[in-house]
């Protein structure tokens, strides 16, 4: 089966235990909903997945369409057709949207063959439209002085030149008015479709107001507590996360 | 001829430049430097006693001059002079036609890609292999113009009147140590005359080729650009890399007459055992504009502050330096600006990188003097750090006296961080890629203020850097 495979997943951070026996996967054309309070594990799970140098993988499997993913650097697991989307970008000064695009696109074409310029154009020109962004937008550095809207559009930008098979998107909404918020919401809901898994961390409901998730999957100290159809968010929403913290209480106890 | 480049006997490295064939050398004034060594090089070289006496003054200031350590590196102590071979030439003239160059000769720079650059796009080429240019030309068109593109030999022989003039005169013999040697044993490097209202248009290029071991080579050159003259030079070098250590001292002087405009544009990408030791000056009288864009990418240790005396009214200087150091490297760079007239201006950026244990120093030197009025400087040095284990250091030096003077002094330290690296990896490109593109928006700004073959040229050989540095 064509899916995001994770399997009682452990990481640490500088010998701190932060993922503890996660398990959950995403199929290929689904959206899912990671939600918990600050300090589950929701970072450091998408971070994880993305292969980030800090985090280490002490037990537990990854795997993306059947490819155990642990075993590959950041870029391999990137050119393979996994995605993320920064809470936090970091600035490339001096290198423009158009050529770090550009450049990301070219590293998944084989040796010897060049990137049609023209096409890229258009297509680049096409996504920015889907998204509600300035054409000059190209032209400007990586993230530097960009606002926080702006930054989680060109994230959102990159996700639909890259076209990957999963993307897991980092607290997305996070820092977002309204108004950006749907735009981003617009952008996500425009690549849904059977050949793009989505894995949607968030630690608010609101987003989810706007992506509807198929599945919601609620994160309290490092492992999934509870999983459900799109109303657990909602019920989330009513009863707050103590709620779902009791319940890991309980299953701590019962253990 | 193609089967002579490719055969085996030829050691490639990841570098362009890295190759090197045998060659006999009929002239060799063999190692160490004496006046003996000085007498045979203008026995060789036929010079006037004018030249001998010069050299001779050259010699005596270089052996009465310290090393310059008291400030720079300790490094130069590894310079055996003794053991250095200071003139080697196959005894012939250089050559108008590609074909006349000896076979031995022309496969270096048939590989180097000099005469394909020409047909492209210069105006005229000379190609110096170790003491002596063995390849000068220049466009028709150009020379018709009264334009003079020859040896720095040639120049002085057949140019006398303008050649004496100034030669020497930017830089004098004692303006320190290794200009003092340069003046010592010089040969090679290039002279330039361009006359009244001539703007070339096409760049001159002169390629610089060191073949042999524990060799020193010593151009000069000296370019003048006469009233409302325009004219673009490039250099570019290359060694094979040696065990041992390699010098190269060469002395660049600039005159810019009333109006005229000089730019010259430096790649220096010489192997990792080069001590490169230059000393370049410009001249410019009133309204006249001297532009250095000088590239550091290669050599072991290099120290070079390309320099402009601003003599007239609004004459401007301007320096656009990249210098790259990577492991073992350290490029000691930057700039002077000497104000000696009214309303004179002059910019300094610098960019350097600094990779591995690579370390890089920028030093400058503003001088603006009371009695001056509206001079301004603009000075902008930005370092960027790859590793915890590389260095940077910045030197500035700036004399502002008087009012009505503006100076303005920005610099900058950074480093790529982890996050950016792996932020670009999440998108796909590696991590010597990642390392790539970051450099390259580093310097994004000031490359492309360069001419567009050169930008091209330095994107490539800061990408090369960056695979080599990456594990």
């Amino acid at each position: 089966m064509k899916e995001l495979r994770v399997e009682n997943l452990h990481a640490t951070i500088a010998d701190k235990e932060i993922v503890r026996g996660l398990s959950l996967s995403v199929p290929r054309g689904q959206v899912h909903a990671v939600m918990g309070p600050n300090g589950s594990g929701k970072s450091t799970l998408a971070k994880v997945l993305a292969g980030h140098p800090d985090y280490h993988v002490t037990k537990g499997s990854v795997s993306m369409d059947g490819e155990n993913l642990l075993e590959l650097e950041p870029d391999e697991r990137a050119r393979r057709g996994l995605f993320m989307a920064f809470q936090y970008p970091s600035e490339i000064p001096g290198v423009t949207i158009a050529n770090f695009l550009r450049a990301a696109l070219q590293a998944r074409l084989p040796e010897g063959e060049e990137l049609d310029a023209a096409d890229y154009y258009a297509k680049l020109y096409e996504k920015m439209e889907l998204l509600g962004m300035d054409r000059a937008f190209t032209s400007r550095s990586v993230n530097e002085g960009f606002s926080g809207g702006e930054k989680k559009r060109t994230e959102i930008l990159q996700l639909a030149m890259i076209e990957p098979k999963y993307a897991v998107l980092d607290e997305t909404d996070s820092g977002l008015d309204i108004d950006a918020l749907k735009t981003v919401a617009h952008g996500v809901n425009s690549l849904r479709g059977p050949n793009l898994g989505i894995l949607l961390i968030t630690h608010y409901q609101r987003l989810l107001n706007y992506v509807v998730p198929d599945y919601v999957h609620v994160m309290v100290a490092g492992r999934i507590v509870r999983s459900g159809r799109k109303e657990l968010a909602l019920e989330l929403e009513e009863r707050g996360y103590d709620w779902a913290r009791e319940e890991e209480g309980e299953m701590a106890l019962t253990r | 001829m193609k089967t002579e480049t490719d055969t085996k006997a030829v050691e490639i490295n990841r570098s362009i430049g890295d190759f090197h064939y045998q060659v006999d050398y009929a002239k060799d004034a063999g190692s160490g430097l004496s006046e003996k060594t000085i007498h045979y090089i203008s026995d060789v070289k036929e010079d006037p006693d004018w030249v001998r006496e010069f050299r001779l003054r050259g010699l005596k200031t270089f052996l009465e001059k310290p090393l310059p350590t008291h400030w720079a590196s300790k490094d130069l102590e590894a310079i055996d002079f003794d053991k250095i071979r200071y003139y080697l030439s196959s005894g012939a003239a250089a050559k108008r036609s590609w074909d006349e160059v000896p076979e031995d000769i022309k496969r270096t720079f048939e590989r180097l890609g000099i005469p394909e650059q020409e047909r492209k796009f210069l105006a005229g080429v000379e190609a110096q292999f170790d003491s002596e240019a063995v390849y000068s030309n220049i466009k028709k068109a150009v020379g018709e113009q009264g334009v003079i593109f020859v040896g720095s030999t040639e120049g002085l022989k057949n140019h006398p009147e303008i050649f004496r003039r100034w030669f020497g005169k930017v830089i004098p013999i004692a303006d320190n140590k290794f200009s003092a040697l340069n003046s010592a044993v010089f040969s090679g490097g290039s002279f330039i005359y361009v006359p009244p209202g001539v703007k070339v248009k096409h760049p001159l290029q002169a390629y610089f080729r060191i073949n042999a071991e524990n060799f020193g080579q010593f151009e000069r050159t000296l370019i003048i650009a006469d009233e409302g003259s325009e004219v673009t030079y490039m250099e570019g070098c290359t060694a094979p890399k040696f065990n041992t250590a390699t010098l190269h001292s060469a002395v660049v002087e600039l005159v810019a007459l009333k109006g005229a405009k000089i730019q010259y544009i430096t790649v220096q990408n010489w192997s990792p055992n080069v001590f490169n030791l230059v000393t370049k000056r410009g001249l410019a009288h009133e309204n006249a504009e001297v532009k250095w864009i000088d590239c550091n990418i290669g050599s072991r240790l290099t120290m070079k502050y390309p320099g402009v005396i601003m003599k007239g009214r609004k004459a401007r200087g301007e320096v656009l330096s990249i210098a790259l150091a990577n492991d073992g490297q350290h490029q000691d760079t930057g700039a002077k600006m000497i104000h000696a007239a009214d309303e004179t201006t002059s910019n300094i950026i610098s960019k350097s990188i600094s990779i591995g244990t690579g370390r890089s120093t920028y030093r400058g030197l503003v001088h603006v003097p009371k009695h001056l009025k509206h001079c301004k400087n603009n000075t902008e040095c930005d370092a960027l750090l790859i590793n915890a284990t590389s260095r940077t250091d910045t030197y500035p030096a700036i004399t502002v006296r008087g009012t009505g003077n503006a100076v303005q002094h920005e610099a900058s330290v950074s480093q790529v961080s982890a996050e950016q690296i792996f932020y670009m990896q999440q998108r796909g490109l590696t991590e010597a890629q990642a390392m790539s593109l970051s450099v390259n928006g580093f310097v994004n700004d000031l490359v492309r203020q360069f001419p567009m073959e050169y930008s091209v040229e330095l994107k490539r050989l800061i990408e090369l850097e960056m695979e080599g540095s990456v594990g």
